[in-house]
């Protein structure tokens, strides 16, 4: 080929296809989901309307008044505090273990892989089957864990089905399902720092404590929030543990803001108001995830600098 | 580092001995549990020795339970064959329709493209049932509610941002100068993406697609809300099957072994690739 049939062939085609080819590549894409973004309209208009199913003929706008009702309505402000009692709470503790556990596994050795690969079992079960398998556990019958409880004194420990402990409950498996995605986060946070300063730090012989709270703490601070964010956008919205354990219950101990809104919708079939549940719950990750999705940018282009 | 001291070792051992005795306990309990007959599993105290049996699962693959009240039908097969089937379609889908626009939003900066792949990336943070409560009602008129084809659509949500953005990095790691080499040589843009820039990111697509993979089969509220008995995949089945059977704890157990073991294998097949696939690549594992 010569220099001017290159010439000839490189322009044509090729700024054609440069308009136009990105949004045919990426319009099935768009398409598939634009369908799933007109459920998302319309749960506001349900928000805004009095629409339950078992009165079809009584549905009508009624503006905020769902929204309005929520301020006095006590079923509604425990939905909103376990949902942050229990996004709180697993995240902060799943962060402590997940850190603890990414520095006891941080020097590279055949053993700490090892363990590394395994605890990744927990996080690659389907939460919804991790309750069973810890509802299995905690059956009053037969159940281990019950009968471990029974040994160090707590007889009669009634695990899910007490309202007492039904939050500790879900709570533990959700560490036990997700505390390994904050410590394979921090994991590889913490093999990808530089050595030099902690080399620096040991030959100048500085306290361990001093090394993890003015070097590594500081350095990894970026994949905690990273690791956080996430988990909290998960978290706020979890539905598979809690469903599959209580179904919300007993009572309403549970009910977390997915798992009202299921209830609502299927059980006492009030559309408004599961609706206008998920408007607020929406509004909630809307601004959790803008914040999320900054850092993780400015991680991600670190990462990809890294490559 | 070095000089550890001997205390430091110890409780250094004692405490990865019990978070490897908390994060593995419940697997290896509920396999047990799984080999055993009803009858052992109810002796308190929990028995360690058994003799093991496999009744349990020749109960749910025959899929008939014979107990002292008579047979018992169990679908857990089914279930267990409409995770396989939603699951593989669903990622085969999101591979065709994403990895294309995972290279174009790569290769071609175009109008509004960031635009587009931060709203396909809010889908993953967005709460689920907000887009399925309503999405049932619009099913019922479609006539999608239950069908395989509507079930394969909503578990779009799950891979397709997955692959996009995954895939994308991938493609943004190969250079340019690559593409228009062989574009140089006369080869026409179809070629150049199938004869370089796919097997390039082959692996990166490779990885995407089995955490996609992982992600539809563990999904368990899409199908709760759109499917019934017949088409739900194990995550819904088996809390059927609990509510259901009562107390046949062995092949509950037996049902959860086989429910977990494929995305666990393929977890510790594609290890290398999870942490950079869950933090969406934001970190390098």
């Amino acid at each position: 080929m010569t220099a001017a049939t290159m010439q000839r062939n490189r322009p044509s085609g090729f700024r054609i296809s440069k308009r136009v080819l990105p949004y045919v590549l990426s319009l099935p894409a768009l398409l598939v989901c634009i369908g799933i973004l007109i459920p998302f309209f319309t749960s506001v208009v349900y928000s805004f309307q009095r629409y339950r199913l078992s009165q079809p003929w009584a549905r009508q706008f009624n503006w905020g008044d769902n929204y309005i009702s929520f301020f006095t309505d006590p079923r509604f402000w425990n939905t909103l505090e376990i949902s942050l009692l229990y996004a709180g709470i697993t995240v902060l503790l799943e962060l402590l273990l997940g850190l603890g556990i990414a520095m006891l596994l941080q020097k590279r050795s055949t053993l700490n892989n090892f363990i590394s690969i395994m605890l990744l079992m927990p996080l690659m079960t389907a939460p919804a089957l991790a309750a069973l398998m810890w509802k299995l556990m905690t059956n009053p019958g037969f159940g281990v864990l019950s009968y471990l409880a029974s040994l160090i004194g707590l007889q009669d420990f009634r695990w899910a089905s007490s309202p007492s402990t039904a939050l500790f409950t879900v709570v533990l498996v959700d560490i036990w399902v997700y505390t390994p995605f904050i410590m394979i986060l921090l994991l590889a946070g913490l093999r990808s720092l530089p050595t030099q300063p902690f080399e620096a730090a040991a030959l100048d012989g500085v306290p361990r404590s001093f090394v993890f709270f003015r070097i590594t703490l500081p350095m990894l601070t970026p994949y905690i929030l990273t690791a956080t964010l996430f988990r909290l956008l998960d978290s706020i919205q979890q539905f598979d543990i809690i469903y599959a354990m209580t179904q919300g219950g007993p009572g309403d101990t549970l009910t977390v803001f997915q798992v009202e809104a299921y209830l609502n919708f299927f059980q006492s079939t009030n559309v408004g108001r599961s609706a206008a549940l998920m408007i607020i719950l929406w509004a909630i990750t809307y601004f959790l995830s803008n914040i999320f999705i900054k850092n993780w940018l400015r991680l991600r282009e670190r990462a990809r600098g890294q490559a | 580092m070095e000089h550890t001291s001997p205390l430091e070792r110890i409780l250094r051992g004692t405490a990865l001995t019990l978070v490897v005795i908390f994060f593995m306990f419940p697997i290896v309990w509920i396999l047990m549990m799984s080999f055993q007959t009803n009858e052992t599993i109810l002796r308190i105290p929990p028995q360690l020795v058994f003799k093991p049996t496999l009744a349990n699962y020749t109960a749910l693959i025959t899929g008939k339970l014979t107990t002292a009240a008579g047979t018992l039908d169990i679908a857990f097969m089914r279930n267990l064959w409409n995770s396989v089937f939603l699951s593989v379609t669903s990622v085969a889908v999101a591979l065709l329709l994403g990895v294309p626009a995972a290279y174009a939003f790569a290769r071609h900066k175009f109008r509004g493209s960031e635009d587009i792949a931060f709203t396909l990336l809010s889908f993953r943070f967005a709460p689920a049932l907000l887009v399925l409560l309503p999405l049932t009602l619009y099913f019922q008129k479609l006539g999608l509610a239950n069908t395989y084809i509507g079930l394969i659509w909503v578990y779009q949500l799950i891979c397709l941002p997955l692959i996009l953005w995954i895939v994308r990095g991938y493609f943004e790691d190969i250079p340019a100068d690559i593409e228009y080499a062989y574009r140089i040589a006369g080869h026409s843009w179809f070629a150049t993406f199938r004869k370089i820039a796919l097997p390039l990111a082959g692996p990166g697509i490779a990885a995407a697609g089995l955490l996609a993979f992982i992600f539809a089969w563990n999904n368990f509220v899409f199908a709760l809300v759109l499917a019934s008995a017949d088409k739900q995949p194990v995550t819904v089945g088996a809390l059927a099957f609990i509510t259901s059977s009562g107390i046949q704890y062995g092949q509950i157990s037996a049902a959860i072994v086989l429910s977990i073991t494929p995305t666990l294998a393929l977890a510790l097949y594609a290890q290398r690739y999870l942490v950079e696939g869950l933090s969406l690549g934001a970190v390098k594992g």
